[in-house]
């Protein structure tokens, strides 16, 4: 419980331990992955954009993704007519807060507030839990309103949590396999993967941008450096 | 051809207007600095740099935000993705509020260092101090505008101190807020605060720090007053004309500023969550109070001392009182110091201990602020005199009470403090 206070208190600022206090694993996303990038985006708007808008995302910006405006139009834009147009959804507040108990948070800036590896490992711990109404809860997010909507993939699993005595020492996590799914463990993890690195991106979509241009004013103020550094030195020959 | 006309515009503007020309002279090219500036005093001119930064790219900001409950915090996602090149005028002002208070506080400790606050500079201090407290104000009301929770629960903390002073607390608190909660009126006024009001009051502070320091002129590493020894021109035979030579020397350090703070803008905007907090990415909500509110960094050490003094009668009041005191006794710095010499060069230990401790509890309480007060954990036992068992507490109230005895105890041991002989003049740059 203690253990537990205290991490709920750290994560804002320190994001290793989740609420739960379950470990957070290492998201292995590359944001210069386009067909990663891509493979997100698909699963995105298949299996999360029901529920989950983006509102700050527009359709076009698919195009950053290596995508054409015919195949954004084709396989992505479903809830849109004109792709200058946000990723919203048709999916009523009230409604959503009267069925799940709280409605669905916009994810436009959720990698920003939550980090790549909760995100990462969020996705990938859902277990099945007779005591909830959706039947489903999280290892990471403990009573979570939101059912597992990639189980289809990932398959069913339980978890046999077993605390040390005593409350002292780390608490073992022992998953269980209820039912398998369409895809095998690597295959989920990198369908997770894929979805994290494009939620990173809708994140900050300069995020990857940044770093080059950075480089290059850094290497200008090196050469300004060097002038300025001299010109100091010039003026300066004759203080005594 | 072209220097001809150059030469002649500046001629009919200068017999017209010859002032421009004369505060020039006073202020730069003839106003003698000690030749023997270092390190720390780069942190003027960069103050005066970073200033200028967030002025430029506040205005920029300000074209695109929309100071407005439903819209704020979707227009500055609007500015980071659909405003050509607003996320580089974002994390410019994001980062330059941070780096801000970094330049000065190193600016203020320089002055600890080298006696800069003390006779005759006492008035420049003093508005360097009112430059501090409007900086906090500015920077206090600039954090609400993105409407993150951060945002809107940290401004909902600090108006709430106001709210704990006897008897006039609730009003002073609705007045500041304009609301029973931080709402879209406190957005409204917190913006005009922030864009209008306390610029043009830290401009004019400015100009009156800078007036002040050059009446007087600069204080140095070693504490000699340059004015004492004056060659046949009438200027101090240890002052150089502060342009050229501090104007390139301050280019240099300019330059490299700019490149720490371009790397921190490309490449960790967020610097690990303290210059961008990770929940103000969480938009505003009013009935979800976030389970650990930190404020900003650079306020985190009054903060600390804030939450390191116990209530008393169920009011907050004592360490809203406590972190009040801790700001503003900055003010009698020049007199609590009797230390006969300026710089740390010729004190004793006394004052270089003390200025060591000093410097150590404002980084530890700075710390402890960011963090929940559990964070080092609790003490294993009870007792009657522990009102908490948070070993974090106890070390910020410990840290708290050397950083007011460091100002309590000063005119004693600075007076008490065996002090070196000061040179009549400052020795050759080599």
């Amino acid at each position: 419980m203690k253990n537990l206070l205290i991490a709920l208190l750290f994560a804002p600022l320190a994001a290793f331990a989740s609420e739960g206090g379950y470990r957070l694993d290492h998201s292995p996303h590359d944001s210069h992955d386009v067909v990663s990038l891509q493979a997100g985006a698909r699963t995105y708007v298949n299996y999360c954009l029901g529920c989950h808008g983006m509102q700050f995302m527009r359709y076009d910006g698919f195009k950053h993704l290596g995508l054409t405006e015919a195949q954004i139009r084709d396989n992505l834009m479903f809830t849109a007519e004109k792709i200058g147009e946000p990723m919203k959804i048709a999916f009523p507040p009230k409604e959503a807060k009267a069925w799940f108990g709280v409605a669905p948070p916009d994810l436009s800036v959720v990698a920003r507030s939550r980090g790549a590896d909760w995100l990462y490992t969020y996705l990938r711990t859902f277990y099945r839990d007779a005591k909830k109404p959706t039947g489903w809860n999280n290892a990471v997010f403990p009573d979570v309103a939101m059912p597992h909507a990639l189980w289809t993939l990932q398959g069913q699993r339980a978890l046999e949590v077993q605390h040390a005595k005593e409350g002292h020492g780390p608490v073992q996590y022992k998953w269980l396999e209820v039912s398998k799914g369409t895809q095998s463990a690597a295959e989920y993890d990198a369908t997770v993967r894929d979805l994290v690195n494009f939620l990173v991106y809708v994140g900050e979509p300069s995020g990857a941008s940044r770093k080059p241009i950075g480089i290059v004013v850094l290497f200008v103020l090196g050469i300004v450096f060097i002038f300025a550094y001299l010109l100091k030195k010039e003026y300066w020959k004759d203080v005594k | 051809m072209v220097t001809r006309v150059l030469g002649g515009a500046w001629r009919w503007f200068d017999s017209r207007m010859p002032t421009v020309a004369a505060e020039w002279r006073r202020h730069a090219a003839e106003y003698y600095a000690p030749k023997n500036f270092n390190f720390w005093y780069f942190f003027g001119s960069l103050a005066l740099m970073v200033l200028a930064i967030q002025i430029v790219s506040g205005i920029f900001l300000t074209m695109n935000y929309k100071p407005d409950a439903n819209l704020a915090f979707g227009s500055v996602e609007y500015i980071m993705r659909d405003v050509p090149g607003g996320w580089i005028i974002r994390y410019i002002h994001s980062t330059g509020a941070s780096a801000f208070f970094i330049v000065v506080y190193l600016h203020m400790f320089r002055a600890l260092l080298y006696g800069s606050h003390k006779e005759p500079r006492e008035l420049v201090w003093i508005f360097g101090v009112l430059i501090y407290l409007t900086l906090m104000g500015e920077a206090f009301f600039g954090y609400l505008l993105p409407w993150g929770q951060m945002s809107y629960w940290g401004a909902q903390v600090i108006v709430n101190l106001f709210g704990t002073v006897p008897f006039i607390g609730p009003d002073l608190a609705l007045l500041i807020r304009g609301d029973y909660v931080v709402s879209d009126v406190t957005l409204n006024r917190f913006f005009a605060l922030h864009v209008i009001a306390l610029p043009l009051v830290l401009l004019g502070l400015v100009v009156a720090h800078l007036l002040a320091l050059h009446d007087v002129g600069s204080n140095n590493p070693e504490g000699v007053d340059i004015k004492k020894v004056k060659g046949p021109d009438g200027h101090a035979i240890d002052g150089i004309p502060f342009h050229p030579y501090y104007t390139v020397k301050d280019l240099v350090g300019a330059v490299v500023f700019l490149a720490i703070f371009c790397f921190v803008l490309f490449f960790v905007p967020e610097m690990g969550g303290y210059f961008l907090e990770y929940n103000n990415f969480i938009p505003a909500d009013p009935l979800k109070t976030p389970p650990h509110i930190a404020p900003v960094w650079y306020f985190t050490p009054f903060y600390s001392i804030l939450r390191a003094v116990p209530p008393l009668f169920h009011s907050q009041f004592p360490g809203v009182l406590a972190m009040g005191v801790a700001t503003l006794i900055l003010f009698f710095l020049p007199w609590l110091d009797r230390s006969p010499v300026k710089s740390i060069r010729y004190r004793g230990t006394l004052y270089k201990s003390w200025l060591a401790a000093f410097v150590v509890v404002f980084l530890v309480l700075g710390y402890l602020g960011t963090e929940p007060t559990t964070v080092w954990g609790q003490f294993g036992f009870d007792a009657f005199f522990l009102d908490t068992r948070d070993i974090a507490t106890w070390v910020a109230r410990l840290c708290s009470i050397i950083y007011f005895l460091f100002f309590f105890l000063m005119p004693w041991y600075t007076a008490r403090d065996k002090v070196k002989p000061v040179p009549e003049r400052l020795a050759p740059v080599h």
